[in-house]
């Protein structure tokens, strides 16, 4: 049995619907009890509760991209092994320990990776 | 194998429907049905949760917690009896608040950030096991199903705290990317390890699994499970890693601008979320709905359908417990340390741990161990690995991996 895949496109549809409703519901409960009064004031940045000064969208610090290129290294890694964990034991049966060698030599070179980038100091954050 | 506990959950609507009026209706019919069922589970379940999170909070700083809301008499009973409608009344009040939308902000992120982190954990429920033949929809990619959908709330994270145009939660948005994507790793590869046992994806064949081993995967792969659990916290960007929303630095880090009910769906989505990687903890590596010492039946029984969803909600209420005990206990975690953690630790660890099970499968099927020779086996590896990981540890192992 594969199981009906159906329920995933009718779940994201209703689970935003959910929401959608439940926004509207709100918006129209505060117009109905009057809390809904927008005014400049309220418009502003909430931040600290302090007037906010200058713009919030700035430029920030480049260690996040280091941490996302990493991700996106072992990320495609992860996706490659997947489906050689789920065979493992099919394989197994047909290729004997090479299943084991074969990915140990994979894993052997993206754990080279991890090492530079380690050594680099791309995993310092200061 | 009893194929029975494979059912979609669906089955059993259209079984009554078709009991009750004689016509057999379409599985098109019952969908709707299993959509409101998961969503009012997911209101419901949040609704309880919020509630023991508070309760479990007061008992472990020595206090009562809410007492005033609920049924006087029950709270005279006992304090775990106290407050049981605060929940409900604090829904209705975030219902009435006002939604303000600030005028800087770019309106279009700003309401689906709130839209997305819903959706995804609904959508992650489809393959959850709530009991035999009553998971949604069992999908053999179920794991993968689970770990690339959840994987999507970074992304309404980050939407939500760069469109918020607030210092504060433009820096929540991107510590949360950061360390989400630092635990995406090792949660993955912490999974890889049951799934190598299993041999497929879908997670009642996981349950299934567990029986045929004999032994709970947290046996073999205990490691896995630890890991597992740790990057599950920090996943759902709980204490100690809440550094995306710390309050006494960031405000309320990527929320800090929503008000009413967009503020209550993050909170929402923050506890449904926690009970998803409770759950699929407890179905992976804690045998799931699989009763103790009790056969799984080869036809359909209603009895160990019951038996069976009360000790799947056991064993997911005990992991939502210790998840809740650790927040109330452990201090914040530094964000360098955290990053450290998942890189230099955890995602060799749970290689490590991939080993061991690559190991134990071999030695079930080619040396046709079982059950508690497998487990047994497999605690001696972890074992042997701790001892030579102290002996070796006296010059650092990573020394050579300092930057240079």
């Amino acid at each position: 049995m594969d199981g009906n895949y159906g329920y995933i496109a009718l779940f994201l549809l209703g689970g935003a619907g959910f929401v959608g409703f439940n926004f509207s519901l709100a918006s129209f409960v505060t117009r109905l009890v009057q809390s809904h009064r927008p005014s400049r004031t309220k418009g502003l940045a909430y931040e600290c509760g302090e007037p906010p000064s200058g713009e919030a969208w700035v430029q920030y610090n480049v260690r996040y991209y280091l941490y996302a290129m990493l991700f996106v290294i072992f990320d495609v890694e992860a996706a490659y092994m997947i489906p050689w964990a789920a065979e493992f034991r099919k394989l197994l049966a047909e290729l004997g320990t090479l299943v084991v060698v074969e990915m140990a030599g994979f894993l052997a070179i993206l754990l080279l990776a991890l090492c530079y980038a380690w050594r680099k100091g791309a995993l310092e954050w200061t | 194998m009893p194929e029975w506990v494979q059912f979609s959950a669906g089955k059993h609507f259209q079984d009554l429907i078709a009991h009750l009026s004689g016509r057999s209706v379409p599985e098109i019919l019952v969908m709707p049905i299993m959509l409101a069922v998961i969503l009012g589970f997911i209101c419901g379940s949040s609704l309880i949760l919020i509630w023991a999170e508070r309760k479990v909070a007061a008992r472990i700083q020595n206090r009562v917690g809410p007492m005033m809301t609920g049924p006087r008499k029950l709270a005279e009973f006992s304090m775990w009896t106290g407050g049981l409608l605060q929940t409900a009344a604090d829904a209705i009040k975030l219902l009435v608040k006002e939604l303000i939308i600030p005028s800087k902000t770019d309106p279009v992120p700003f309401i689906a950030a709130p839209v997305l982190i819903v959706t995804v954990c609904v959508t992650a429920f489809v393959v959850i096991p709530f009991g035999p033949a009553l998971s949604v929809s069992d999908l053999n990619i179920g794991v993968v199903h689970v770990v690339s959908i959840s994987s999507l709330t970074v992304l309404s994270i980050v939407m939500a705290g760069w469109s918020s145009n607030s210092k504060y939660s433009l820096l929540g948005g991107l510590r949360s990317a950061a360390q989400m994507l630092s635990y995406e790793i090792p949660l993955i590869f912490a999974l890889l390890g049951p799934i190598l046992l299993a041999g497929g994806l879908s997670m009642q064949k996981m349950v299934l699994a567990q029986r045929e081993y004999g032994c709970w995967f947290f046996l073999p792969s205990l490691l896995g499970f630890l890991i597992y659990y740790v990057a599950s916290i920090a996943e759902v960007n709980r204490p100690p890693f809440d550094i995306p929303e710390a309050e006494s630095e960031l405000v309320a880090g990527y929320v800090s601008e929503y008000s009413g009910m967009m503020f209550a769906m993050f909170f929402l989505a923050e506890f449904a979320n926690m009970f998803l990687v409770c759950s699929v903890a407890a179905t992976v590596f804690l045998g799931g709905w699989l009763v103790p010492f009790m056969a799984v039946p080869e036809q359909m029984t209603p009895g160990y359908i019951a038996l069976g969803t009360l000790v799947f909600f056991a064993k997911t209420s005990f992991l939502v417990f210790i998840m809740m005990w650790i927040r109330w206990t452990f201090p914040r975690v530094r964000p360098d340390h955290l990053m450290n953690l998942g890189w230099k630790y955890l995602f060799p660890l749970s290689l490590l741990n991939l080993l061991i099970c690559a190991g134990v499968a071999v030695l079930k099927d080619v040396y046709k161990l079982n059950g508690w020779g497998v487990s047994l086996a497999s605690l001696g590896a972890l074992v042997f690995v701790l001892l030579l990981l102290q002996v070796v540890r006296v010059p650092r192992p990573t020394a050579f991996l300092e930057k240079v």
